[in-house]
């Protein structure tokens, strides 16, 4: 039998307009409707707008006199029974606050993610790590009950403060009936129905072991024609196991954004780098991988192309909730600039106007305009249609040839460092690609940087270290000022 | 109308003798106002008592019903000269505002009525916004109940309590003819319990009957030679009247034993419920407020009681007073009186609890552990435990400052700044008070200072440019509170060169969406639809431009270009006008929902990213910054970067579109236009389109297949 407790304190943690308030208050209700005194407090201020907020509820017993208890404002660490957080992040800033303890509590947690804002505007990548959260929510915890309250949400048609709920319910942490939660739903009187439903799900998930957000695996393409069965084979052939993964998805892009001779090309360029690496060849795997990326560069031809393709029209009513009966029109924000229009161009004629200040000052009047292209009427999707079939003259355009000869560049400085035995260097060269990305000035942007650094290489001889720190500059900001001495290790700490 | 309706709360206002009352704290204080016979209310809203403004605003049936004046003031300047009310006529009165800048706000005609002192009660509802969750700068409103001699009420943080106290301020202001403010911390307004109501009283005296019968006495009015017969009236008269009544009517409380160890604690009556549980997690006190050592709390913070603090002193060697906030006037005070009793009693305070910060649970137990092992080392107990997390793991948890909304309208503005600013380099920026402020943190951050509400002009004033301008923010809100004539009248005054933005998204949004003279919506109570745009003019603005849709970011961007250099002197005036989505959201979704009912005709829009023409550059966030344009893992097996994405809580603001084309970025971005109940025409039309996209894309998949791997 469980010890007799007078007290159960209880954190949410949760997300301007998650409806921790609102949770908060269904917990009271729950509460008080079986005899328990129920106190509430929080602090929404700015929080309300997107910040995280902490709602804090105490539910306690009168005396044995009638006396009524002293009820906290504030969790103290390690005084709380139950923490309720609606977000991964939420539940690690549990675990910081010092809210969730080994001993004494039940962690109610989602395991999806919503990202802050540092983490979305990151040039690159700068999500935090989930994994290390889970894990010191396990260890931090009497109980961790963890899953994907965001699925949950979606498949009940509810709302996150409901799903919390019907996991509080099924956690039992608290001494408190099912009827007593759902009667607190049914008194609050707003979207009763679904509230069930998400109280209900959040019950059953209770139940069932720690479960992280499913993320499909992309499966490695399997050869569907005879000419991609030719290229399979000189994978198998040709490159070393840990490369072919990324090969066999590099051939399948490539002939899809060009054709088979393109793709025969990739391979062709792959093999001299191969050969210059040894296990377990990341080298090999890694240049396999931005290799692809940068011979199937971002063009108009290639954006016009994917916005036009069924499965694309497909993606966009699922995507939007479109249900029968309805219409949806979908309209693009292009904005083609007369650069982007010669790149197109076979490379003379492109050159041509844009070397002439009189012909591209005559056409650039018509490229100053952000268009809005509506892709699903009849005009602009054969408009964007006749665009994408300019792909067999691809090879001819000027965009194609700057590409083709800054590829060739770049294969000749990694395969250089490879042979000299600079492995390691030769890695760095090749993931510079990354930074190679987007259209416009983004594009520009990355491949100024990518340029200064092949400078600096040139210049300074810098080492594999040298070339990652100078990466994760470029990628740090956009006004990132990449010099020789950035290259340098940083200053070791004295003493 | 507010983000909230409290009609529900309004209900619970009518409450009877003997019924019990479950609400907000700030809501009990509401109802303790019409049980003490209240005659008029004023105040200006902002976190934590807009509620309460909230409240009376929809409740002005139940006031009339009362003969209880209500009145959203225009700052918290004229609510305090509202009080006015109380110097001649015996009419309780009671304003409520954010403090410590509510306080600062007011403090003119603070000064003036509390030198005059008061006939009727005057109370000053301030929420105290301070420690966690707050907005502004860390005072004390301490300091001004002791300048202007206001008696200042901090009362234990149970509702009964708050509502018992509100009663006794009101009697304790006209026992000593002096206003009192009832400080309220930010969680004991959101505090949920439970009180025991009393009726609804009418005010003896109407503002009516007042106004039907002045009376005049030139004795209270702020002139020679009366003003300094004030200073004298206030330390002899109204002071002893003061403690008289706080003493005799036991406002402060004891508890514990009266001797242990020669120690005692004083403490704020805020604060006693964070030390009763600090000293239960240290073994010192039960959950009921069985104290093993004597406390003695300060219901009335503000004045102390010397009788009373001689009496708990003698016989203890220290005394622990626990005051939050700086600086530590009681622990000042207390020093004073207990060498003026003759004890030789420590007072011990700030020396081991913290100087600044806010005082919770564990910082009080750990202060109070350091006491006693220092003053009782016989009880000294164990330091709570505290386990920090790992830095590599709390490294992982990133910082979540508060943001614009999803579609909020003042985002493209601070959009536009940022192409403008590529363009002609950084302006200093004099931000204001307002959502509008979230442009200082990521992923805008823009703005240089921040010098109060409705300031954002005169806190450029003192740029007189060459070449570069600076640039101003302004709220509607800060607008209408005082920014009209301290920056706008100002500029113009003084030929400033600056450029003005004003935020017109039609409500006090930051404070909870209330109205305001310039807000669109019709309100039967207030005059609204007074143009920002005709005021600027009206102080001699010259130049100035109305936009009134912000998300047309290119617009946005040229007009602030054209201010920023057009050869025309004086100041240069944006008046931005959108409606805050919030409040937007808030109105249409009724009409939307009855209209898709009525099977009407409703167009839906919402952004989306294709996934695979994004590289995952992110500056489309750092452009916006929309809590529903996020990320997520990148779909493509060779790529890293996660990809950006549109949530389905979009609301089709259109900003996303607008940045793509204004700043050249990517062509991922797309808008769909979901059309519910299409007409039949729209119908067929979308069919034979269909048919024929669906031709074409059959065939070119065949082709692709072809030469596909």
């Amino acid at each position: 039998m469980a010890p007799v407790q007078d007290r159960y304190t209880i954190a949410i943690l949760a997300l301007g307009g998650q409806g921790g308030g609102v949770l908060a208050d269904w917990i009271q209700t729950a509460a008080r409707r079986e005899g328990w005194l129920a106190q509430g407090t929080s602090v929404p201020g700015v929080a309300q707008r997107t910040g995280s907020t902490v709602y804090y509820v105490e539910l306690a017993k009168p005396g044995v006199e009638g006396q009524l208890p002293i009820l906290a404002q504030m969790p103290i660490p390690g005084d709380v029974d139950v923490v309720l957080a609606s977000e991964l992040m939420e539940t690690g800033r549990a675990l910081l606050r010092g809210f969730s303890t080994a001993q004494r509590t039940t962690l109610i947690g989602s395991t999806h993610r919503i990202y802050a804002i540092g983490e979305k505007s990151a040039m690159a990548d700068g999500r935090g790590n989930g994994d290390k959260i889970i894990e010191a929510a396990h260890a931090r915890s009497r109980r961790f009950i963890g899953f994907d309250m965001d699925a949950a949400t979606e498949r009940s048609g509810s709302v996150i403060s409901a799903i919390l709920f019907g996991a509080l319910a099924g956690s039992e942490a608290l001494p408190l009936p099912t009827e007593a939660y759902r009667h607190a739903i049914e008194e609050s009187g707003i979207a009763v129905a679904s509230n069930f439903r998400g109280f209900d799900e959040g019950f059953a998930e209770a139940q069932k072991p720690v479960a992280s957000p499913i993320t499909e695996a992309v499966a490695v393409p399997e050869p569907t024609t005879e000419q991609g069965r030719r290229l399979a084979k000189r994978i198998a052939e040709e490159l070393p196991e840990p490369a072919r993964e990324h090969a066999l998805h590099g051939v399948a892009r490539l002939m899809d954004w060009q054709d088979g001779a393109y793709a025969a090309l990739y391979l062709d360029r792959l093999a001299p780098i191969s050969a210059l690496d040894a296990a377990p060849y990341e080298l090999t795997t890694e240049a396999a991988r931005h290799l692809a990326l940068w011979m199937s560069y971002e063009d108009t031809i290639r954006v016009a192309d994917l916005k036009t393709r069924a499965s694309r029209f497909a993606r966009v009513q699922g995507e939007v909730r479109a249900q029968d009966g309805q219409t949806v029109t979908v309209t693009e924000f292009m904005h083609p600039r007369l650069q982007e229009m010669c790149e197109m161009l076979p490379a003379s004629i492109g050159q041509r106007i844009l070397s002439s200040d009189r012909l591209s000052g005559f056409l650039g009047r018509f490229f100053t305009k952000g268009r809005h292209v509506e892709t699903t009427s009849l005009r602009w999707f054969l408009m964007l249609r006749a665009v994408a079939a300019m792909r067999p003259m691809r090879p001819r355009s000027l965009r194609y040839g700057e590409e083709q000869a800054r590829i060739e560049e770049w294969l000749t400085l990694v395969t250089e460092a490879a042979r000299v035995g600079r492995l390691d260097v030769a890695l760095e060269l090749v993931r510079l690609q990354r930074m190679i990305k987007g259209y416009g000035d983004t594009f520009e942007r990355g491949l100024r940087n990518y340029t200064r650094i092949v400078e600096l290489y040139r210049s300074e001889r810098l080492d594999a270290d040298a070339l990652a720190r100078l990466q994760a500059l470029a990628l740090s900001g956009e006004d990132a000022q990449l010099t020789p001495s950035a290259a340098a290790p940083p200053a070791q700490q004295a003493g | 109308m507010a983000e909230r309706s409290f009609k529900s709360e309004v209900k619970k206002l009518t409450a009877g003798e003997g019924e019990t009352f479950t609400g907000e704290g700030i809501l009990a204080v509401t109802k303790a106002l019409l049980q003490s016979g209240v005659a008029y209310i004023g105040g200006y809203q902002g976190s934590p008592i807009s509620h309460l403004m909230d409240v009376f605003a929809d409740a002005s049936e139940l006031l009339e019903s009362l003969d209880v004046h209500y009145e959203a003031s225009a700052s918290e300047a004229s609510a305090a000269a509202m009080l006015a009310a109380s110097v001649n006529y015996p009419l309780r009165g009671a304003v409520a505002w954010k403090s410590v800048v509510g306080t600062n706000v007011a403090s003119d005609a603070l000064s003036n009525v509390a030198s005059g002192g008061v006939t009727g009660g005057a109370l000053v509802i301030v929420g105290e916004d301070y420690g966690e969750g707050s907005s502004i700068m860390q005072e004390r409103t301490h300091a001004f109940a002791m300048k202007s001699q206001m008696w200042l009420i901090d009362p234990r943080p149970n509702l009964p309590s708050i509502v018992d106290s509100v009663e006794q301020a009101f009697q304790l202001s006209e026992a000593s003819n002096t206003p009192v403010m009832l400080q309220l911390r930010v969680r004991s307004c959101h505090m949920t319990g439970s009180f025991v109501a009393k009726d609804n009283k009418r005010p003896p005296m109407t503002v009516s009957d007042a106004a039907d019968a002045p009376m005049r006495d030139t004795q209270r009015i702020v002139l020679p030679p009366a003003n300094f017969l004030h200073e004298h009236e206030k330390i002899e008269k109204r002071w002893p009247a003061g403690i008289d009544f706080i003493r005799d009517n036991r406002l402060n409380e004891w508890f514990g034993p009266q001797a242990a160890h020669g120690i005692g604690i004083i403490v704020q009556g805020g604060l006693y419920n964070n030390l009763n549980r600090a000293m239960e997690r240290l073994g010192f006190a039960d959950a009921f407020g069985k104290s093993d050592l004597p406390i003695y709390c300060l219901n009335v913070t503000y004045p102390l009681i010397p009788d009373e603090v001689a009496e708990f002193c003698r016989d203890k060697t220290s005394v622990l007073i626990v005051e939050e906030g700086q600086p530590e006037f009681i622990e000042h005070e207390l020093n004073t009186l207990v060498r003026r009793a003759g004890l030789d009693t420590r007072i011990v305070g700030k020396d081991v609890l913290p100087r600044a910060g806010e005082y919770t649970g564990k910082v009080i137990a750990d202060g109070l552990a350091d006491y006693l092992a220092q003053y009782a080392p016989e009880i000294a107990p164990q330091k709570l435990p505290s386990d920090l997390l790992p830095a590599p793991v709390a490294t992982e948890i990133p910082q979540r400052p508060a943001g614009f909304c999803t579609g909020c309208p003042e985002r493209p503005i601070f959009t536009a700044m940022k192409l403008v600013e590529r363009e002609l380099g950084p302006s200093h920026v004099s931000a204001d008070i307002g959502c509008h402020l979230f442009s200082i943190l990521p992923p805008f951050n823009i703005g240089n200072t921040t010098m109060g509400y409705g300031l954002g002009s005169a806190g450029a004033s003192a740029f007189k440019p060459k070449d570069k301008r600076a640039i101003a923010i302004m709220g509607d809100g800060g607008f209408w509170h005082n920014g009209l004539t301290s920056g706008i009248g100002n500029s113009v005054f003084n030929k400033d060169d600056t450029v003005t933005i004003i935020v017109d998204n039609g409500y006090s949004a930051a404070t909870g969406g209330q109205d305001i003279l310039s807000s669109r919506a019709d309100n039967d109570e207030r005059v609204t639809k007074t143009p920002i745009a005709r005021a600027v003019r009206g102080v001699g603005g010259t130049w100035v431009r109305e936009i009134t849709r912000t998300y047309d970011v290119a617009r946005m961007r040229d007009t602030l270009r054209e201010a920023l250099t057009t050869p025309e002197k004086g100041p240069k005036v944006i008046v931005a006008q959108s409606e805050c989505m919030l409040n937007r959201q808030r109105r249409e979704k009724k009409q939307t929902a009855a209209a898709l009912k009525a099977g009407e005709r409703v167009v839906r829009e919402r952004f989306g990213v294709d996934p695979d023409t994004c590289t995952g550059d992110h500056s489309c966030i750092r452009l916006s910054g929309c809590p529903s344009l996020t990320i997520k893992p990148n779909p493509d097996p060779l790529r890293q970067d996660p990809i950006a994405h549109v949530e389905n809580s979009c609301v089709g603001c259109g900003l996303c579109g607008e940045v793509s084309h204004a700043a050249v970025l990517c062509p991922s971005f797309y808008r769909a236009g979901i059309v519910s109940n299409p007409t039949w025409l729209e119908r067929t039309a979308d069919r034979i389109r269909r048919a024929v996209i669906r031709w074409f894309q059959a065939r070119e998949q065949r082709g692709r297949l072809a030469r596909a791997f």
